[in-house]
């Protein structure tokens, strides 16, 4: 029988305050094969560790069973520490009464019950533990970023500086993202793409940066360290070494009348385009479903008129195979298509708009060069309503995400100030819920709006908005007022929420990176690791994990990035030694196991097998213990049991399971 | 019936005569008409074999540990339902077709005999099914008897799947003109009404059907998903086959372990509820993980086609995530 040491830890008053830590320490003191039971204050301390050490020293502990928080708090401490001892780091178990027990529970004797039965699951299974060994994994010294927008881009030339190889992934024609699109930037309001198109040129010309543009990630397998990707290159029609961006082709090209992405589809582009001056890279793209050739098998001018003779009609995807290290998910959002509030003429009236399509309206790279005019009319605006919250901080399922989508409260600000900046008698009124400005600078720029530009902000909601006679009837609630209001507008400007990128749902899924209910990544701890996604080698960076601003997402992209600096630069890791393995003698050989295998790691081979004095040659499962990440799957699948985890064996469970009910 | 067999011994006879075939997994009367059990057959007493009403085991399981061949087939009948069977056991690896003759054989429905017993027929000694398949002509040791052939049937029967095989090698009479199966009721309506029950109400139902288990494992071993080389119930090294037989309440952990193991790859042949000699409703144990699954990953019918794996032991992207909530239907 092994010699366990049990200590129980208090973290302060977490856990001390409702359940009895002395209670505990004293009967699972009894328990079989317990030398030792101590309890103290802060079991992660120096001191805490250092009782721990004692123990294993004097006592001459085999095992050790820490009664504290989550093992994904510090079960690496707590490894490191009884390392430290000579002892094998998997000889330790970690029962969590904390967030397990403590933290959900008030009754102090029914937590104190619950602590001892936890502990005593523990140290039934950390009898049945054998010491694990790690090996070494060589680390792939190479970072894919997938999404190229300011989150990517920043990310990316973080890792490039730091002499690492990145590729960046993006599903455009060009880099840049919805900055680009942008027109100035809050609360500087300097404009956006002059500081957003050098970085996509700095992106562009960094030798260590490799863009993948008009790409999608098709398929990742593989692990921490050793990732492998199929990156699936569009046709573009264009050869891209040989395209000079003169952009003659996209003046010739006679299908003129098709609806341009990059002006939030306020404009007509030719078929064959260039999203913008700055586009990186500066290379056409050809829209098949709009070119006259693709359609009929005539016209052709485009190719006719080409002097680099880089127009390709046959051209087909490619796909690339690479071997990466890390992988930074930065897939961006997009702004939801109001077409479910019809209260507020959306689908009806091309005079309302919403703020990504304002932003292009007011752009001077925008389809009227920034001279804001009415959609309906082409005259200037007399006033302009701005609805915030449109499809954010809402209950309605079907059509409002519950969560706030940050930005709008400042951008609404910024766009009100814009616009008074250039013409002083446009009337601007915000319609609010709540104004939300936490940042630097942040409430002191939306009081600009209000004191200085005379910005009318009315706390209330619009109920309708109806087509008048040459405007829109607006017609809102003043809650501070306690009155309602009915105004005429010439635009009606929506703040519509923001969501993730449709991409990052399939991502999250072939990548095991959880996500939220709202499809937005999860990271691996809200406060302590916010730029790590729970599965190993994968980071987050930008809107993909929630609402932000630009300087949040550059933010969070550096540090990213510095996480997987910090990856990059090992030569090594150590693998997980808790993996699957298989029983040839119980295998059946049904191969459920590899269906439900998310990481290719298990296949059938022939073996020769002995059992009960029956010698034969049959197909089992055999565990390839390189790609094993230790998931379970295939254990609680089979059903002889022949499947089972190292560290987590079934009989391991089984006792868990019979500690707890006995 | 009778032409029907004797149409099957006489093509079996071709098969084991031209040499490509040496065995026939059959059906074999016991004492009573009514007690038919499996049983290899070879050219040497092929004329033994019957096929009649009483012939319900699904042939498809014996065949994983029929003796092996290496140059000669084994020949085996399956009814329309086994052939479900058949194709989730070539799925799993546990048989190989190529090893194989099968042959698909027509079924108007089984019938149960507690259910003519019921009737207050005693002393039986011989069924005969008319030409139309409809009226059974009873033979007791008192005289003979008729009863409608669709008020005995077994209970699977009236959820019948259909005429048509999934698998076969050759249809002793195509499906299309095979005489037509019994009419298929609501499977699910069973289940339903279990779900519609409080959970204490639920648990007393199973609690009280459980509680008549002997653990004989007739259920067990007749089902054609439970192939296990070893089951985790005779190993006891599972952890699991020991604490079965010391709890008080055994029979839970058993037939929901087994549920559990045959999720997915249940067929709802139904033998597990015929074999069961306490009449347990084992079939909707499983029938509850076919609706659920239905329910919630979209229609599936295990051993419809062989080589596709049901969505549990399937990882797809479309799979439902711990951080979904799915919401059902109803």
């Amino acid at each position: 029988m092994q010699r366990i040491g049990v200590f129980v830890c208090w973290c302060g008053s977490n856990i001390a305050a409702t359940v009895d830590v002395k209670a505990v320490a004293e009967a699972l003191g009894k328990q079989p094969g317990v030398v030792v039971s101590k309890d103290y204050q802060y079991m992660c301390s120096a001191s805490g560790q250092n009782l721990i050490r004692e123990a294993i020293r004097d006592s001459r502990l085999d095992a050790v069973v820490i009664c504290a928080c989550s093992p994904h708090m510090h079960e690496a401490t707590f490894r490191k520490c009884v390392s430290a001892e000579g002892m094998n780091p998997y000889m330790l178990e970690i029962a969590n009464i904390r967030e397990q027990d403590s933290w959900v529970h008030k009754d102090r004797k029914a937590a104190t019950e619950k602590a001892i039965s936890l502990g005593t699951a523990a140290i039934a299974k950390v009898q049945l533990n054998a010491p694990l060994f790690e090996s070494p994994n060589p680390v792939t010294k190479r970072a894919l970023v997938i999404g190229g927008g300011i989150a990517g881009m920043q990310t990316a030339l973080d890792i490039a500086e730091a002499g690492f190889k990145v590729d960046i992934v993006e599903q455009k024609p060009t880099i840049g993202g919805k900055m680009a699109q942008l027109d100035k930037t809050f609360p500087t309001l300097d404009c956006s793409s002059c500081i957003v198109t050098p970085k996509m040129v700095d992106v562009g010309a960094n030798e260590n940066i490799t863009i993948y543009s008009y790409s999608e990630v098709e398929k990742v397998s593989g692990f921490i360290g050793s990732f492998h990707a199929t990156i699936k290159q569009k046709p573009r029609y264009v050869d891209a070494t040989k395209c000079t961006g003169c952009g003659l082709c996209t003046t010739k090209c006679p299908s003129k009348r098709n609806l341009n992405e990059f002006n939030m589809n306020l404009n007509m582009r030719p078929a064959i385009y260039i999203p913008f001056a700055q586009a990186v890279p500066l290379v056409a793209t050809l829209d098949p479903t709009a070119c006259i050739h693709f359609k009929t098998g005539k016209c052709g001018l485009c190719q006719k008129v080409c002097e680099a003779g880089a127009i390709d009609y046959d051209q087909q995807p490619t796909y690339i195979e690479q071997d990466y290290g890390a992988i930074v998910l930065a897939t961006g959002y997009n702004q939801i298509k109001p077409t479910k509030f019809d209260e507020y003429l959306y689908n009806n009236s091309p005079d309302v708009v919403t703020s990504l399509e304002f932003e292009r309206m007011m752009s001077a790279s925008g389809p009227t060069a920034g001279d804001l005019r009415v959609p309906s009319t082409g005259k200037r605006p007399r006033n302009i309503v701005f609805i915030q919250c449109v499809g954010s901080r809402g209950k309605d399922t079907c059509r409002e995400k519950p969560y706030c989508s940050k930005v709008c409260c400042m951008y609404t600000a910024k766009h009100t100030i814009l616009v008074k900046d250039h013409w002083p008698e446009v009337d601007c009124t915000v319609f609010y819920i709540d104004v939300r400005t936490p940042g630097k600078n942040f409430d002191e720029f939306y009081r600009r709006a209000v004191e200085e530009y005379g910005v009318h902000y009315i706390k209330g909601m619009v109920g309708k908005v109806e087509q008048g006679d040459g405007c829109l009837k607006v017609q809102a609630s003043d809650l501070l007022n306690n009155r309602q209001i009915h105004m005429n507008a010439d635009l009606v400007v929506l703040a519509a929420a923001v969501e993730p990128d449709p991409s990052a749902r399939h991502l999250g899924t072939m990548l095991t990176a959880s996500m939220d209910t709202n499809d937005f990544f999860s990271e691996a701890h809200a406060k302590l690791r916010p730029v790590e996604s729970p599965t190993a080698g994968i980071y987050l960076a930008g809107m993909c994990q929630g609402p932000k601003d630009i300087p949040e997402t550059v933010a969070q992209a550096s540090a990213a990035a510095s996480k997987v600096i910090g990856l990059l630069s090992k030569d090594h890791l150590m693998s997980n030694p808790c993996i699957a393995h298989s029983d040839p003698t119980l295998c059946n050989g049904c191969s459920q196991c590899t269906n439900v295998c998310a990481y290719g790691a298990i296949s059938y081979q022939d073996q020769m097998v002995v059992y009960k004095g029956v010698r034969e040659t049959r197909r089992v499962a055999v565990v390839n213990e390189a790609v094993c990440q230790g998931c379970g799957a295939c254990t609680v699948t089979c059903p002889s049991g022949a499947m089972d985890l190292r560290g987590f064996a079934n009989n391991q469970i089984m006792a868990e399971v019979d500690a707890i009910c006995n | 019936m009778r032409e029907m067999r004797d149409k099957l011994v006489s093509r079996v006879k071709e098969l084991l005569a031209d040499g490509s075939c040496d065995r026939v997994i059959g059906w074999r009367a016991g004492e009573f008409c009514y007690d038919v059990t499996p049983e290899i057959f070879t050219a040497d007493n092929v004329d033994e074999m019957i096929f009649d009403d009483f012939c319900g085991p699904n042939q498809s399981k014996y065949l994983v540990n029929a003796p092996k061949s290496d140059d000669k087939k084994i020949i085996v009948l399956l009814k329309p339902c086994d052939s479900y069977s058949y194709n989730e056991l070539i799925t799993e690896h546990r048989i190989q077709p190529e090893k194989i003759h099968a042959i698909g054989v027509p079924c108007t429905g089984m019938v149960d005999i507690d259910k003519i017993r019921a009737k207050g027929i005693a002393g039986i000694t011989g069924i005969e099914e008319d030409e139309a398949g409809t009226m059974l002509t009873v033979h007791t040791i008192y005289g003979d008897s008729t009863v409608a052939k669709k008020d005995v049937l077994e209970d699977r029967c009236y959820f019948c799947k259909g005429k048509k095989h999934v698998a076969g090698d050759e249809m002793l009479v195509p499906d299309e003109e095979a005489p037509d199966t019994p009419e298929a009721g609501d499977r699910m309506a069973e289940v339903a009404r279990l779900e519609a029950m409080a959970p204490q109400e639920r648990f007393d139902f199973w609690r009280s059907q459980l509680s008549k288990c002997i653990r004989c494992n007739a259920c067990r071993n007749a089902c054609p998903a439970c192939t296990c080389r070893t089951c985790v119930f005779d190993n006891p090294a599972s952890g699991v086959s020991a604490k079965v037989n010391v709890n008080s309440f055994e029979e839970n952990m058993f037939h929901i372990i087994r549920a559990f193991h045959v999720a997915g790859r249940c067929t709802d042949c139904g033998e597990c509820s015929r074999v069961c000699p306490q009449n347990i409703p084992l079939h909707l144990l499983n029938r509850k993980f076919i609706k659920d699954i239905d329910e919630l990953y979209g229609t599936f019918q295990a051993g419809a086609e062989p080589d596709v794996r049901g969505p549990l032991v399937s990882y797809t992207e479309g799979d439902a995530e711990a951080s979904v909530v799915l919401r059902r239907e109803n």
